[in-house]
């Protein structure tokens, strides 16, 4: 009878206590990952993409801003379809994240492949990567209108080196195009450091690198930058080389090139997660902005520090889409 | 003597105990990593990387860093060679050609002489890339500038021809083989206009066929069912476990001191142009073939046959780091990894490193002479329990190798297709040995097909379909005259004594 009583007190204990403990977890306390998170990068490793995301890692790991661990996984297959379709593929699941390049918008457009932003989840808008035109040192020309003219006199024998084929390269080349009436030969290349080196050796005319791609060779002496294609000056001005900093190049617009491209690096989630696992992940990511390290990273990169999140983040992706349909269709880029 | 100063400099950099604890424990990691298939160097590196980022915030903490990394890659290099010679499972894409001769000599009862062998040689080409990248690193950087679409296409166009020819057999059966090699290469994204190919629709195919998955079933699981067909018995199981066989073995090695010589030559030129490790360990296979006294014995089980690919092999692999710290361009996809491991550090690879961090660039070359001395006397003392890994019963090790070759196929991209697949690869190789097709020129084809197509296209393009930019400088000239003389030397030698006949 004693022994009933007992048990039957302890059950009613264990119950109310499992209940006292488990409602507040679910109602009221933040979401947080229970597991390994895995951070997918459609793009090789030692690429920019990939760069930023083990950026990320590192800073979450070293100042232990999650409870679980982070894995980086590269998924680069067929332009970065196979990490899209494989964070499409995850619907509801909270404990992967993608980081993205304009990929995210040329490879469906360009391959069929069937995906599309809008089967994900938009985070956060970590930076822009700019582009900067540059020419080997060795030539003469000094402005964009210098080089460009040399261009229409050769008549398609000026060659444009670039990562990737129907990618952010070559659709910046196809707008020079447009807006100049020059003509070029785009060569393709798998990365942007081999981009610069060739255009070191003087094998291409000229490239669109992103600032970290070609620093080192600029700051040799071996390239020289023409212009940045952003609406405004890049904010560095520490000197790189000795009479120049980041700051110093022109945009493009000013001198009469009319032509404007950033590269979106964003992180989102797989489709059908929850506004509060989404919340988890901005307020990571705001953390992990507010350090040091990842301040010295934007400036190593010169990258254009915008960011966004939640619905302003959004909007800019629908119409940065927009804008990429746009583009490809005017260059014949679109898959038939 | 200007090097030799900061060299010593540099290895008081490097041997601190820290560091040299590091050394060892990258070497050690590595080697497991590169015993893995499927789990290459590059992985290995990528995922410590986020570990050396606050180790690189302390002071002289990117060298302890970049020493850690490097030697996890020289740890990768040795350890490649361990399955391709026991099991025939080339556990890195450079020691596909090890198999060729490595595994025939396990066979016979000899994988103690071909370890050590194999060993030896990839420490001896390091070396010689090492003694390079100490003294030439100012000129051989440059050379590397000269190489454009047209160069990179000759210098594959001559791994090839190199090549060609070396099973021996029948020609059409090479051809047929390297063809079908050539077809599956050109699955996936065509990266000259950016559409897809031979995918079908399938989104399995979009990133095409990995050459490593490719391997581990073609060699892997089609040798273990060509066991399974001759009733279990595990050849060489008689290997010898004692430690006199490196003595011996050594004692043999001097006699091929001209395809060591070859080989690492090769091996430097493949590194810092940057052509791989991949295809510097076939060419260097190729050409040891032709060139040396016994070249019609290759693949019977010769010594010769696995010092030329680890020898050419290490000194890619080694050779490779030049690029990426003084031009940012990676030689291997590990260098790929590194790199973006200095950039995440702060420090800007390019020509400006050497002048500017010269501590952190003489401690890496400091780095790479100790750790592939750690790495040798780590494998080296190995080598008789590795070979007594022979001794298992085939029943028992069998299921082991299929399982490490699955979770191997698995790990290159997270798929599981690639599982099945690596299972039909299997089946082919089986196949194609009982029907006697040669497997290395599908292999070959494989690894090289899309960037060999790629380059020319470029070249191509570049020159607005003017062939002869083939020829239209000395570099790529010498190249292209150099591979198709190598190509057609049967020919041309069949012809000549033909004209001494009748003369």
């Amino acid at each position: 009878m004693r022994n009933f009583t007992d048990r039957d007190w302890r059950r009613t204990a264990a119950l109310t206590l499992f209940a006292a403990a488990a409602v507040p977890v679910q109602a009221f306390a933040a979401w947080e990952p229970t597991k390994t998170v895995e951070f997918v990068v459609p793009a090789g490793t030692g690429g920019g993409a990939d760069q930023m995301a083990r950026v990320v890692q590192g800073i979450i790991a070293k100042n232990k801003l999650m409870k679980q661990p982070m894995v980086v996984i590269n998924k680069a297959g067929g332009a970065g379809a196979e990490g899209f379709l494989d964070v499409k593929e995850s619907k509801g699941d909270a404990h992967k994240i993608i980081i993205t390049l304009s990929n995210l918008f040329t490879t469906p457009l360009a391959t069929h492949t069937p995906f599309n932003w809008r089967d994900l989840t938009p985070v956060q808008m970590m930076a822009l990567d700019n582009f900067v035109l540059w020419v080997n040192a060795e030539t003469p020309y000094k402005t964009p209108k210098e080089y460009l003219d040399a261009v229409k006199a050769g008549g398609g024998k000026f060659k444009m080196g670039g990562t990737g084929s129907k990618q952010e390269d070559q659709i910046i080349t196809v707008a020079i195009e447009k807006q100049t009436g020059a003509k070029f030969t785009y060569i393709s290349y798998r990365g942007g450091g081999e981009v610069a080196v060739q255009l070191v050796g003087k094998h291409v005319d000229s490239t669109v690198n992103n600032p970290i791609e070609a620093v080192a060779q600029w700051r040799a002496g071996s390239l020289r930058p023409l212009c940045v294609f952003d609406g405004k000056r890049m904010p560095y001005k520490t000197k790189i080389t000795k009479t120049m900093s980041w700051y110093d190049i022109p945009t493009c617009k000013d001198t009469g090139l009319d032509v404007e491209y950033l590269m979106l690096r964003g992180i989102f989630m797989p489709g059908g997660v929850t506004a509060e696992q989404v919340e988890y992940y901005v307020d990571l990511l705001k953390k992990v902005r507010a350090t040091p390290d990842w301040t010295s990273f934007l400036e190593t990169g010169a990258f254009n520090q915008t960011t966004l999140s939640g619905k302003e983040y959004e909007t800019w992706v629908a119409r940065e889409e927009a804008r990429h349909i746009m583009l490809m269709k005017e260059a014949g880029f679109l898959a038939r | 003597m200007e090097e030799v100063n900061a060299l010593l400099q540099g290895f008081g950099v490097a041997l601190s105990p820290l560091n040299l604890l590091l050394m060892f424990v990258g070497v050690i990691l590595g080697i497991i990593i590169g015993v893995l298939p499927g789990l290459g160097g590059a992985n290995g590196v990528a995922i410590l990387l986020p570990l050396t980022f606050s180790m690189a915030q302390q002071p002289g903490g990117t060298t302890s860093a970049i020493i850690l990394l490097s030697c996890i890659y020289w740890g990768a290099l040795f350890g490649g060679a361990i399955t391709s010679i026991l099991f025939n499972i080339p556990g890195e894409p450079w020691s596909v050609a090890t198999t060729f001769d490595g595994h025939p000599l396990a066979q016979l009862g000899r994988a103690g002489s071909a370890l050590t062998a194999a060993f030896t040689s990839s420490f001896f080409g390091a070396l010689v890339a090492v003694i390079m990248i100490t003294f030439l690193s100012p000129v051989v950087a440059g050379f590397a500038l000269r190489f454009g679409p047209p160069e990179f296409f000759s210098v594959y166009l001559l791994t090839f021809c190199a090549f060609v020819g070396m099973s021996g057999g029948n020609a059409a059966k090479t051809i047929a083989s390297m063809m079908i090699g050539f077809a599956l290469a050109a699955v996936g994204l065509d990266s000259v206009t950016g559409t897809l190919r031979l995918t079908f629709g399938s989104t399995s195919l979009l990133k095409g066929f990995d050459f490593l998955i490719a391997v581990i079933g073609l060699f892997g699981i089609g040798e273990i069912l060509e066991t399974l067909e001759e009733g279990l018995a595990f050849k060489g199981a008689s290997a010898r476990i004692n430690f006199k066989v490196v003595l011996e073995t050594w004692k043999e090695l001097p006699r091929y001191w001209a395809t060591s010589l070859r080989s690492a030559a090769v091996g430097c030129f493949m590194g810092i142009v940057p052509g791989g490790a991949t295809p510097a360990s076939f060419m260097s296979y190729g050409l040891a073939r032709r060139l040396s006294k016994d070249g019609n014995d290759f693949g019977s089980g010769k010594v010769e046959g696995v010092v030329a690919p680890e020898t050419a092999a290490h000194a890619a692999g080694t050779s490779a780091l030049l690029p990426m710290i003084t031009l940012g361009v990676p030689g291997s996809p590990t260098a790929a990894v590194l790199l973006g491991g200095l950039l995440i550090w702060g420090l800007q690879p390019g020509p400006l490193l050497f002048v500017e961090k010269p501590d952190f660039v003489w401690g890496l070359i400091a780095s790479m002479y100790l750790g592939n001395i750690a790495g040798l006397i780590v494998v080296l003392t190995c080598v008789p329990l590795f070979a007594a890994i022979l001794r298992i019963p085939f029943s028992i090790i069998a299921p082991v190798i299929i399982v490490i070759c699955a979770i191997g196929a698995y790990t290159v991209h997270n798929s599981m297709f690639d599982v099945y697949l690596m299972v039909a690869f299997g089946v082919l190789g089986y196949a194609f040995k009982k029907l006697g097709y040669p497997l290395a020129p599908m292999v070959l084809a494989l690894v090289l097909g899309d960037r060999a197509e790629e380059n020319f296209r470029n070249a191509i393009k570049g020159s607005q379909g003017d062939l002869t930019v083939f020829f239209s400088n000395g570099l790529v000239g010498g190249l292209t005259s150099f591979a198709l003389l190598l190509l057609f030397w049967p020919l041309i030698r069949a012809g000549w004594r033909v004209v001494l006949g009748k003369s």
